[in-house]
């Protein structure tokens, strides 16, 4: 985390006769403020004042009150949603972490030109539309898919199974579409363990094995749980996939949300679908604000 | 490792969308230019990525300076609304937007997609400028105010160019954030203006066809393109 650099400035400026101390590319209060001004601006109008709006709207517009909310805790239908989006959102995880640890792991060490084909691997899919990719799972799930025309021509199955819209096609592409998220932190904290480390359990006789599980594994921890928590957050708000891939049955928040607004134009209830939502999102945030240092984890991206 | 398949996969999947059904021809990508929705949709993305990488660097670059350098309280919490839009389910913000939009005119407008792009955007560009400013040297600032820069000059001279690479890597972030955006476009577009996105969403929704594979790997060709791009530039920043 960087919060060793304000403070320190802060109470530098504190003292007068330090203040020659203070970088001289240090901006004044005002410099600062004028240069914060556009994204002061525009997020207070394209981002702030609409989701404030519809924070509000699920209050009531008219007659303020938690009518909503009640309707949604009261309707068994909808808190399964809620709690099939949560449990989707952990699979995703779960497996995003167990597939792309090794990948990490890989990343992290190859050197040269394997590290080139790895990290193009990883970043590509990553800045590939999430509709391509989707699409792409469709293309191979679908009933006449190459997935299908495998099974049937291996003779493991006798007829094409139903592989897409259901919950297993949402969880695999959803964590096609999250891996990188999950590998680009971890491949970080492990790149941030001194070599040495190994190599001293090494020389004490641990086997590969032991190193990894006592050293490597417990180092990685902070990269991996930054990288959990971003991936746990982007599954909850995922839309796309879940809309393309999933069947009408498997609804997650986001379709449900969706489908509120578009079809049956119900604007309160969508409103407090989407604050529940933007609630279990930033409740995971503040939980887990130390682990999810956003910036490092897709700084490695740049 | 059976993971390392599993990322390949990812490319070889993108290879065989390539692949037309019924032998190899290149009909669809015609019909993707024989089709005015499509090419009106391309069009329209295009301008809009254009216009959010040019309105988001700037304003992204300004509020990293701010960030990194500022003498201003609650930093912290000016970095955590910069990246805000990150954390918020684009859907809350999409449904968010429409409901605000849609009475002053501001869906399929161009305009509103600048406004929604540009705030989906910035996260990316103060990941990367602040990852450079944080890099750069103070010192060599404070050389340049000594010698007798003003602190305009020193911006434009010393500290500019040296964090020019990232402000251009931030550039190729915000397009690509902008072109690829889809959940966002789903909400905010309408019949008269809609992105690349929505047209494909649409068209995976309602009648699959062989085009929208045409569209994906012309799409994935802008992103292999762009991140080429930044490949060139991050090589130029180390040496």
């Amino acid at each position: 985390m960087d919060t060793s650099a304000a403070p320190k400035s802060g109470s530098l400026t504190r003292w007068p006769l330090l203040r020659a101390a203070t970088p001289a590319g240090r901006y004044g209060p005002s410099l600062t403020l004028v240069l914060l001004m556009p994204l002061i601006v525009l997020f207070s109008i394209g981002f702030l004042y609409p989701i404030g709006r519809l924070v509000i709207m699920s209050f009531g517009d008219a007659a303020p009150g938690l009518v909503q909310y009640r309707r949604i805790l009261a309707t068994p239908l909808y808190l399964g949603v809620l709690s099939r989006t949560i449990s989707t959102a952990a699979i995703v995880t779960v497996l995003s972490l167990t597939l792309g640890y090794p990948v990490a792991l890989a990343m992290a060490r190859a050197r040269g030109r394997a590290a080139l084909v790895i990290a193009a691997a990883v970043l590509i899919p990553l800045w590939t539309s999430v509709l391509v990719r989707s699409y792409a799972w469709i293309v191979l799930l679908q009933r006449s898919g190459l997935v299908n025309a495998f099974l049937v021509d291996s003779g493991l199955t006798a007829a094409p199974l139903k592989l897409l819209y259901t919950d297993g096609a949402v969880i695999l592409a959803m964590t096609h579409v999250l891996m990188p998220f999950m590998i680009l932190p971890v491949t970080n904290a492990l790149r941030s363990i001194p070599p040495d480390y190994a190599r001293a359990a090494r020389s004490l006789g641990a086997g590969s094995f032991a190193t990894f599980m006592r050293i490597v594994l417990p180092l990685s921890l902070p990269g991996v749980f930054a990288g959990c928590v971003m991936c746990f957050i982007l599954a909850i708000g995922f839309y796309i996939t879940p809309a393309l891939v999933g069947g009408p049955e498997a609804m997650t928040m986001a379709t449900l949300i969706a489908q509120q607004t578009t079809v049956v134009l119900d604007w309160p209830f969508a409103a407090a679908l989407s604050t529940i939502l933007l609630l279990v999102t930033l409740t995971c945030v503040v939980v887990f604000r130390r682990a999810l240092s956003v910036s490092k984890g897709i700084h490695s991206v740049t | 490792m059976p993971t390392l398949l599993v990322i390949p996969m990812s490319l070889n999947k993108t290879a065989y969308i390539e692949l037309p059904p019924r032998g190899l021809t290149l009909q669809w990508y015609l019909d993707y230019l024989a089709d005015p929705d499509w090419r009106a949709a391309t069009i329209f993305s295009l301008k809009i990525a254009l216009a959010t990488a040019v309105a988001a660097t700037v304003t992204g670059t300004l509020a990293s300076l701010a960030i990194v350098r500022g003498n201003l309280p609650g930093r912290n919490a000016l970095k955590a609304l910069a990246m805000a839009p990150m954390i918020v389910p684009h859907v809350v913000f999409g449904v968010a937007l429409y409901l605000v939009f849609s009475p002053i005119g501001l869906t399929g407008n161009f305009s509103g997609f600048r406004i929604a792009h540009c705030v989906l955007s910035i996260p990316y560009v103060v990941i990367t400028v602040t990852a450079a400013l944080e890099r750069f040297d103070p010192a060599l600032e404070r050389a340049a105010l000594s010698c007798g820069a003003t602190r305009t000059r020193a911006f434009f001279s010393v500290v500019l160019p040296s964090i020019a690479p990232a402000v251009a890597v931030a550039a190729v972030f915000a397009f690509l954030a902008s072109f690829d955006e889809a959940t966002v476009a789903f909400f905010i577009s309408d019949t008269g203006g809609k992105t690349i996105s929505r047209k494909m969403f649409e068209d995976i929704d309602f009648n699959l066809t062989p085009v929208i594979a045409a569209v994906s790997t012309l799409m994935v060709a802008v992103s292999l393109l762009l991140m080429g791009s930044v490949e060139l530039l991050k090589g130029r920043r180390e040496t």
